[in-house]
């Protein structure tokens, strides 16, 4: 444990349920899907035409001559991190002691390939100037270090679906090494463009429930048949607690520890056994200086595919124990959102923090028939309440390339 | 190649500076400096050109676009 304590005095979210926290966490409490039919002509010929879209496109957000020069992801960024900044109350901070940690899975692809377009269709001269600074996967960070002047450092860790977790976790380390006071941390990901979702389904990784898109995104359900991708960004800021108390900040909830590891399986299979999900669940406890029976809730990585949503139980069993592993309610917030990839870690950290900060976990949907195979229990259906006497809960977060980790949150 | 008009192109590009650096048109006056009046930097004035181009079918080329420091230098540079 270290002698830091990191705290979480603000969140920001757009996402499929909402153009910030306060709409999304209130249809994950309710239970509502943000997933939907893909209109755009060139979804026809795609075995997978469902996606959650942000319900708030950034142009309703940001200035016109701001958006042609910022990819997607910087866009989506930059709204959550505004939400974030102001929920936090806007800290005084002095800017070489603010820092920002905000990834993005895949980085400016829609900028990539829109500007590929441009150049196969029209030459070179017509490539936007911009096209380099869009496209960089430290784009968002970099984006989000100019709009607040932060000096001390910005960085993108890249995990695939584990980066905006790792982004997270990197600045409560950030802080605890005495870098920081503040940090802006979280990720986003804008990837609905057909080469993705191709891509994607050419893996076989995306659900093909055309027919009903709202049912889609089924974590730990027997009929199960693939993810259905998101997009959108979730900011939280961070904040030494010193420097919170200081200015008698609002605090959510601790930001207690995080653990990582890698697989070393298989570029994109998890490890069966969950060893190294496990290991990362034990180290992020280690490092938050808390036990297995300490955590209450477990906002899990469960995508809705048919490899990976299981093996995550069985790696929750094997971390916390089986008497600890009997009592924590485990849920699935993508079974609403879909899967923001380097949004998602996030987003899901900011649905654990509330889960803790409000006393209401949010459901898993779609469960008709869960598979029997899952070990924990799942908060189905309907939103529960947290135990009044809960300590903690964890965040966990996998992505292609074996990553794992988990962040660990105690209630303030 | 038909001729513009100073006014003509004044205005064109009062549009190309609104979209592109989102400075409102009316502030696009012949006097302005791009960088010091107008704020617009090196990549804009990149975009800034090739639009222009497009508007009036005038090419400005790499090393004349870092001479054109005003709006009347563009303006004389596109009916030269």
């Amino acid at each position: 444990m270290n002698s830091t304590e990191v705290v979480v005095t603000g969140l920001g979210a757009t996402t499929p349920l909402g153009g910030d926290v306060s709409t999304t966490w209130s249809a994950l409490l309710e239970g509502r899907s943000g997933i939907s039919e893909i209109t755009e002509d060139w979804a026809q010929e795609l075995p997978a035409r469902i996606a959650g879209r942000a319900v708030q496109d950034p142009s309703e957000k940001l200035p016109r001559q701001r958006l042609r020069r910022l990819d997607r992801t910087q866009q989506f960024a930059l709204i959550a991190a505004q939400e974030a900044w102001q929920d936090a109350g806007a800290p005084d901070v002095d800017p070489v002691r603010l820092g920002t940690v905000v990834s993005s899975g895949i980085g400016g692809i829609l900028t990539i390939l829109e500007q590929y377009d441009t150049f196969r269709e029209k030459g070179w001269k017509r490539v936007s100037p911009f096209t380099v600074p869009m496209l960089m996967p430290n784009s968002p960070s970099a984006a989000v270090a100019l709009e607040f002047t932060a000096r001390a450092g910005a960085h993108a860790p890249v995990s695939a679906c584990a980066s905006s977790s790792e982004a997270i976790a990197d600045a409560i380390g950030m802080i605890r090494s005495g870098r920081a006071d503040v940090v802006i941390a979280g990720g986003t990901e804008a990837a609905i463009h057909p080469l993705n979702i191709a891509s994607f389904a050419s893996m076989r990784a995306l659900s093909t429930r055309n027919e009903d898109p709202q049912a889609a995104s089924r974590p730990w359900d027997t009929d199960r048949d693939g993810f259905v991708m998101g997009e959108g960004a979730g900011i939280v800021v961070l904040e030494s607690a010193e420097h919170a108390a200081r200015r008698g900040a609002r605090v959510y909830a601790v930001a207690a520890g995080a653990g990582y590891s890698d697989d070393a399986h298989d570029i994109v299979a998890p490890e069966p056994e969950g060893e190294g999900q496990a290991r990362a669940i034990t180290m992020a406890l280690e490092d938050a200086g808390m036990g297995p029976a300490d955590v209450a809730h477990i906002n899990a990585h469960a995508t809705s595919t048919p490899t990976g949503d299981v093996g995550e139980t069985l790696a929750i069993r094997r971390a916390l124990g089986d008497a600890a592993a009997d009592r924590v309610a485990v849920t699935s917030t993508k079974s609403m959102t879909g899967h923001l990839l380097g949004g998602a870690g996030a987003v899901e950290s900011i649905a654990t923090v509330l889960a803790l900060y409000e006393g209401r976990i949010p459901p898993t949907i779609n469960i008709e028939e869960l598979d029997p195979g899952v070990s924990v229990d799942i908060v189905r259906d309907k939103a529960r309440d947290l135990p009044a006497d809960a300590v903690g809960a964890i965040n966990e977060s996998f992505g292609f390339g074996g990553h794992n980790i988990a962040v660990a949150f105690r209630r303030a | 190649m038909a001729q513009h008009t100073e006014q003509e192109i004044l205005a064109g590009l009062g549009e190309i500076v609104d979209e592109i650096a989102g400075v409102p048109a009316a502030e696009v006056t012949p006097e302005k400096s791009f960088v010091d009046d107008l704020d617009i930097d090196s990549l804009s004035m990149v975009e800034i050109a090739v639009a222009a181009q497009d508007k009036f079918g005038v090419e400005i080329p790499d090393d004349q676009l870092k001479d054109l420091k005003t709006v009347q230098d563009v303006i004389n540079f596109i009916q030269k």
